[in-house]
């Protein structure tokens, strides 16, 4: 993805040497192999530091919310889609957004790549379709497309659904048989089955709160969880309280959840925190015939009314 | 000191003996990765572990622990007094604790014992634990253990430290308290003291040496706290800080707690749960204030109370042993090492 860096770059520096934004977000290498990380250049030397590659997972649309600069962002396709979902929310005005579209052949996946080592990884580079992984004990050369992420291998929108400067070619949009397998999955299972695998999905979670953290959604200035009055979740350890925590924030989520997976990428316990929210992805989907991001003139399934209301109780 | 040796088919007999005296935690996989915790009378501390998601610390602080309890029922003489709640206390042992996460507990033990305060959760628990470390043979790429005063090897805060030679484990027995266990394992065949030990101290060498991620703290001391506080930098640091508690919550020696009540019916307990300065609600006033509302401000915290505050108020270093997981844990990287080196070669522009 070299040739998107030096895009970007050079977008990013006309736009700062033009004063025409305040800071471009875009991702930086960071200080391990596989960490590129979001980062604000304010200044055309800062622009010469912005990267990308297949491992900018972090959704810029996150450091996009109540702000009164003017701003560029480097945004994939899941990334401008929370763009479009932040703007019609009134999170940020379309006019205060410059965003350098960055079409997407996917991100991978850092647990499924350094699963296949013993040590800590060293080294990361990428050369098309390959890529050459080193760790303190070997060398391995791997193929992009085996290690992507679960959310990148059901993306519906790997190209940016709206832009101001394109910073590459559009990508092919993949076929999918169903990119709804793993929920249905989840769905066939009988309620005690289905109970028992929440619980076990969870059990794990100490509540740093990267998901919701991670999340553009998640911009609440109070989450329901750190409410003290009325207190509606106690803040231990307690097993119901953390289920609670994750059912009700992915409802939260209903009907405005890109499928980016930047709460999975940020659990340090590596919870599949995407087998709640997708569901409500494919809900969103059958129900309302509705994707997320994808037009500024329509407003989320759950924020709205219509008499084509597929349920009976509200009509 | 004694050194001893202990063949490895020997070790899970010497460990079942001693869980008929002690209740043994040591790492554990798990999905998550390992973690360190309490073992089933079945399970083994897996010594081969490379790393651990979270540290040893929640086994002497847990993330959530009743601390008093109470009842409001009126008939009750004592009802709407405190007590302190129950808590087993009889011998533990932490087998396979790395040496740093080991010197972390000590640091823990600074704020919880400060001649000020006594804290009867930690120090109990501290008194009753038995800490069996595992010297780190082959340091991770995040390991700066050497250049916060401990490492790989570092003896300090353990009681017994076993160091793997392949077949069999050299056990240097440094306590009583290790002694007492080292007993109980019947781990008491005497080692070559001269060869045991140059085996360990080329060991020990080359381990050392193979850590090659280090910082500099030396300058730290000698600037002020404000010429720190007001540096230029903060901003830049804390831009990709998405506030979640994930550096604070696997950190070995981050101790802030939060103290919540919970009550059932008339059965009241109050609780302190493991608390995050990266949280706007760990500083929220009642009044609505927040001193630190802004993002910048947590982050400057967070890393000028281990690197700055923590050095000034007790000379012993700084508060953090170098076991690299907020490195690799943090979803954006914010990097600890490239913070205390910035802090260290900052300087004032006049």
């Amino acid at each position: 993805m070299d040739k998107y860096t030096e895009k970007i770059r050079s977008i990013a520096g006309n736009l700062l040497k033009d004063g025409k934004v305040d800071k471009v977000i875009g991702y930086k290498q960071g200080s391990l192999p596989m960490a590129a990380n979001p980062f604000a250049a304010r200044t055309q030397e800062q622009a010469e530091e912005l990267v990308f590659n297949s491992t900018c997972v972090m959704n810029l649309a996150n450091y996009l919310t109540d702000t009164t600069e003017k701003i560029a962002v480097v945004a994939k396709g899941c990334d401008s889609r929370n763009i479009v979902n932040h703007i019609v929310e009134n999170k940020i005005k379309r006019d205060q957004v410059y965003i350098i579209g960055v079409p997407c052949s996917g991100m991978v996946d850092k647990r499924k790549i350094t699963s296949e080592f013993e040590t800590d990884l060293t080294e990361f580079a990428e050369n098309g379709d390959e890529i050459t992984v080193k760790s303190l004990e070997k060398e391995k050369v791997i193929q992009k497309k085996d290690y992507l992420r679960d959310c990148c291998l059901t993306c519906i929108k790997p190209n940016p659904v709206i832009w101001d400067e394109l910073a590459g070619e559009f990508v092919e949009e993949k076929k999918m048989e169903n990119r709804f397998a793993s929920v249905e999955k989840i769905e066939n299972m009988n309620p005690d089955e289905r109970y028992s695998y929440f619980t076990e999905l969870t059990r794990t979670c100490i509540r740093c709160y990267g998901c919701r953290n991670a999340c553009p959604l998640c911009y609440c200035p109070t989450c329901f969880v750190d409410e003290s009055g009325p207190q509606w979740v106690g803040k231990g350890q307690n097993e119901t309280d953390i289920q609670t925590f994750h059912f009700l924030r992915a409802f939260h989520c209903a009907g405005r959840c890109t499928d980016c997976g930047a709460c999975e990428e940020a659990c340090p316990m590596g919870i599949k925190v995407r087998e709640f929210t997708k569901k409500l992805v494919k809900d969103s989907s059958e129900l309302f015939d509705w994707e997320t991001g994808l037009d500024l003139s329509k407003r989320p399934p759950l924020d709205t009314y219509s008499p084509e209301d597929p349920d009976d109780f509200i009509k | 000191m004694n050194l001893v040796k202990i063949d490895k088919n020997g070790f899970k007999q010497g460990i079942d003996r001693a869980r008929k005296e002690y209740r043994l935690f040591g790492p554990a996989k798990g999905k998550e990765g390992h973690t360190i915790r309490h073992l089933d009378t079945d399970e083994y501390p897996d010594m081969t572990y490379n790393d651990s998601v979270l540290s040893a610390k929640s086994v002497l602080f847990p993330q959530t622990e009743k601390m008093l309890y109470t009842t409001f029922d009126e008939s009750e003489p004592d009802h709407h007094i405190m007590k302190r709640a129950q808590a087993d206390y009889s011998p533990q042992a932490v087998v396979g604790i790395k040496p740093f996460d080991a010197k972390a507990l000590e640091i823990l033990h600074l704020n919880f014992d400060n001649g000020d305060y006594r804290d009867p959760y930690f120090c109990d628990a501290l008194e009753a634990t038995t800490l069996v470390g595992i010297a780190v043979n082959s340091p991770g790429s995040c390991d700066f253990s050497t250049s916060t005063g401990t490492g790989p090897f570092d003896e300090s805060a353990l009681d017994i430290l076993l160091v793997d030679t392949g077949d069999q484990y050299y056990a240097k027995i440094i306590t009583d308290k290790g002694q007492s266990f080292a007993e109980t394992c019947g781990f008491e065949e005497a080692a070559d003291e001269k060869a045991a030990t140059d085996e360990i101290n080329a060991l020990k060498e080359k381990a050392e040496n193979a850590v090659t991620s280090e910082i500099q703290y030396e300058n730290i001391a000698e600037k002020s706290i404000v010429e720190l506080y007001n540096a230029p930098l903060w901003d830049d640091i804390a831009f990709s800080c998405i506030n979640c508690g994930t550096c604070t919550f696997v950190c070995p020696t981050c101790w802030c707690f939060d103290i919540q009540d919970e009550s059932k019916g008339n059965s009241c307990t109050r609780m302190r749960n493991w608390d995050t300065c990266m949280s706007p609600l760990f500083t929220l006033h009642a009044s609505g204030h927040n001193p630190r509302g802004e993002k910048t401000s947590r982050v400057r915290q967070r890393f000028m109370h281990k690197l700055k505050y923590f050095l000034d108020k007790y000379d012993q270093g700084i508060m953090c042993v170098g076991c690299g997981r907020c490195v690799k844990q943090c979803p954006v990287n914010i990097d600890i090492r490239e913070v205390c080196n910035k802090l260290n070669a900052y300087e004032e522009k006049a």
